[in-house]
């Protein structure tokens, strides 16, 4: 017996989601399972299924240095701002 | 309790959410597989009483209706077991120690079913009391349980609706099958008092300071009632518990109290219907054994 | 029986529009209500599996397509139904056990896997021979029908066969499956007509990997004692307040 993990699409257009998992000898039965459990009321567009060796489960690698140059928080132009509009102001003012 | 269970249990209760993988406290992994395994049982036990009546219903729209209700429980039964087996214990295992007793299954499944009234009864007031713990364990702190939950919450709620269905039905029909409602609903309303469980406060419910639960068993008691009374007065019938009232000041219903030792003899397998399921059970199970020696034999 | 109206049109009882068929050549709405009453017996009997079959996800499929089957009949029935100036509900349930007309096949009780997963296959075979022809049917409503049964079929017959390929795949499993298949072959035979079972016995033998014993058909008509008891049952409820809304 394998298990198989099953992910479903609600509607075309939205992305595939984790739903569960079904127990079976193989794979076709798997897929009258999957489709029986996720689908029987109409509200799967797509399913999928993957066998959960074939899954690769990754853990996030902390950082260990500054990456904000990557992020949208790791940028504040308010002061860079604020100087260049003081500039802007003297040099209408002359 | 250690730093690292302190930690994990501020966790929970501040509304943290645990993954399969996660460290857990063995005294929290071992509350969950008990709490969810009883679940599983009691979808698995909860079949019994309504499958008799899936052959004896009196039209094909209830037929199918009925057939699908029970196949949802079976599906739930499915999601259930796939959680405690994630946790480690193999759903054979978990077979073994409710056909052995060892592990319990809720009240109202160890109870006969008598009519067609029985089973509207049951798929509105039974389904309801259940989908009520259901909402509340959508907070569980353990997320493969309660991301299960929101399609179980989903779909018991058809069943709500087709036992209303079959109530009303029968309660604007005939004068005889009117008392069937009546008639199952005196049956049927001690156990459904029970079903919640008896009122320990919730800092007290060890399933609650581990956040598995995340709703006092009185609350979700007075939500039943809230819910449910009104509904059934609403068509004329009648509650079996001449103590039965709102206090409008308040907000909080009050009646007879529940009998808790009756509670707890039910639910170690002293119901009335208790041993006859169990039976049935083991007995279908070894209907069935060689299918899963020879599908697993050749699958190894 | 004094009262008996022999004209389908004005007969009042469904029973009695359905004998004022009998005796005649074979016409649709007695094909039909063959169809159907299979469709329904089968179903009734597929759905006794639930809550009991070997594994939880088996249980879900089986009642899926235990389900599927009694949505056939009410199709069927609805069919025979306009015809007949009834409804399906009282073609499903009021009529006498005699009046039936399932094949003796799906009105045996067998609530052990190797038979089901034999029948549902016997059956399942026998049925894509039946719709083939059906969907050939002149009648464009019958045919219509007849192709969404089949449409759905399609996953009946997948589920069947993956069933077959995995008892076959054991020695165990493979001589239940035989045992299974034999006992039940000379039923099998008795839902097509004489015509379609020489095809019927080659589809079969090609599936199950071993030859078919000579058998005598147990032709429809001839009901099994199962049949009473089932429709007893099946009726209680709905006898205890003839007429009544559910």
């Amino acid at each position: 017996m394998g298990v198989w993990e099953v992910f479903r699409q609600d509607r075309k257009g939205q992305p595939f989601e984790h739903a569960g998992s079904v127990v079976a000898p193989d794979a076709g039965l798997a897929e009258v399972y999957a489709r029986e459990l996720y689908s029987r009321r109409q509200e799967s567009d797509a399913l999928w299924l993957v066998a959960r060796e074939a899954i690769r489960a990754l853990e996030p690698v902390p950082a260990e240095f500054d990456l904000s140059y990557r992020r949208v928080d790791g940028y504040s132009l308010r002061l860079r701002l604020r100087e260049a509009r003081a500039a802007l102001g003297k040099a209408e003012s002359r | 309790m250690d730093a690292r269970t302190q930690e994990f249990l501020e966790h929970v209760q501040s509304g943290g959410q645990v993954e399969t993988a996660d460290w857990m406290p063995d005294e929290y992994r071992a509350r969950l597989i008990k709490f969810i395994e009883m679940h599983a049982g009691s979808e698995l036990m909860g079949v019994l009483p309504e499958r008799d009546w899936i052959l004896r219903a009196p039209t094909l729209q209830r037929k199918l209706a009925l057939t699908a209700k029970i196949q949802d429980e079976v599906g739930h039964a499915q999601l259930i077991y796939r959680v405690v087996e994630d946790l480690g214990k193999p759903r054979e295992a978990c077979l073994d120690d409710l056909l052995s007793g060892k592990a319990k299954f809720h009240n109202v499944f160890h109870y006969p079913t008598k009519s067609w009234g029985d089973v509207g009864v049951i798929a509105w007031l039974v389904d309801a009391a259940a989908i009520i713990s259901q909402k509340a364990l959508l907070k569980c702190s353990y997320a493969p349980y309660a991301r299960i939950m929101k399609k179980v919450c989903w779909e018991e709620s058809f069943h709500v609706l087709h036992g209303r269905d079959v109530v009303l039905a029968l309660v604007n029909g005939t004068p005889a099958q009117r008392e069937l409602v009546q008639e199952a609903l005196n049956r049927w309303w001690p156990p459904l008092m029970q079903f919640h469980g008896n009122p320990i406060p919730a800092e007290e419910d060890p399933s609650y300071i581990w956040r598995i639960k995340s709703q006092a068993n009185e609350d979700a008691r007075q939500q039943f009632l809230d819910g449910y009374v009104p509904q059934i007065w609403e068509l004329g019938l009648t509650v079996p518990d001449p103590k039965l009232r709102h206090d409008e000041a308040t907000g909080v219903w009050h009646y007879s109290e529940p009998d808790w030792e009756e509670l707890r003899a039910v639910v170690t397998g002293h119901g009335p219907a208790s041993a006859e399921r169990i039976a049935f059970r083991a007995l279908s199970r070894e209907n069935v054994a060689w299918v899963r020696k020879v599908v697993l034999a050749e699958a190894a | 029986m004094s009262d008996f109206d022999a004209n389908p049109r004005t007969a009042r009882s469904a029973p009695d529009r359905l004998l004022a068929f009998l005796g005649k050549p074979r016409k649709a709405i007695e094909l039909l209500l063959e169809l159907a009453d299979d469709e329904l017996i089968l179903g009734w009997r597929d759905s006794e599996w639930t809550g009991i079959a070997p594994t939880i996800e088996e249980d879900v499929a089986f009642s899926s397509i235990a389900q599927n089957e009694i949505g056939h009949a009410r199709a069927l029935y609805e069919l025979a139904a306009a015809e007949l100036g009834t409804t399906a509900d009282e073609l499903a349930f009021d009529r006498r056990p005699e009046e039936y007309r399932c094949a003796p096949l799906v009105q045996l009780r067998r609530l052990e896997w190797a038979r089901t997963i034999a029948r549902h296959f016997l059956y399942e075979t026998a049925d894509a021979l039946r719709l083939e022809a059906l969907k050939a049917s002149d009648d464009a409503e019958l045919a219509g029908v007849a192709a969404k049964i089949d449409r759905e079929e399609a996953y009946h017959r997948m589920h069947a066969e993956l069933w077959v390929e995995r008892l076959r795949a054991s020695e165990d499993g493979a001589a239940r499956l035989r045992e299974a298949v034999e006992e039940l072959w000379p039923y099998a035979l008795g839902v097509l007509d004489a015509g379609q079972r020489p095809e019927y016995a080659r589809r079969v033998e090609a599936a199950v990997g071993f030859s078919l014993p000579d058998a005598e058909p147990v032709e429809r008509g001839r009901h099994e004692p199962e049949l009473a008891e089932l429709l007893e049952e099946m009726t209680m409820v709905r006898r205890s307040a003839p007429g009544a809304q559910w």
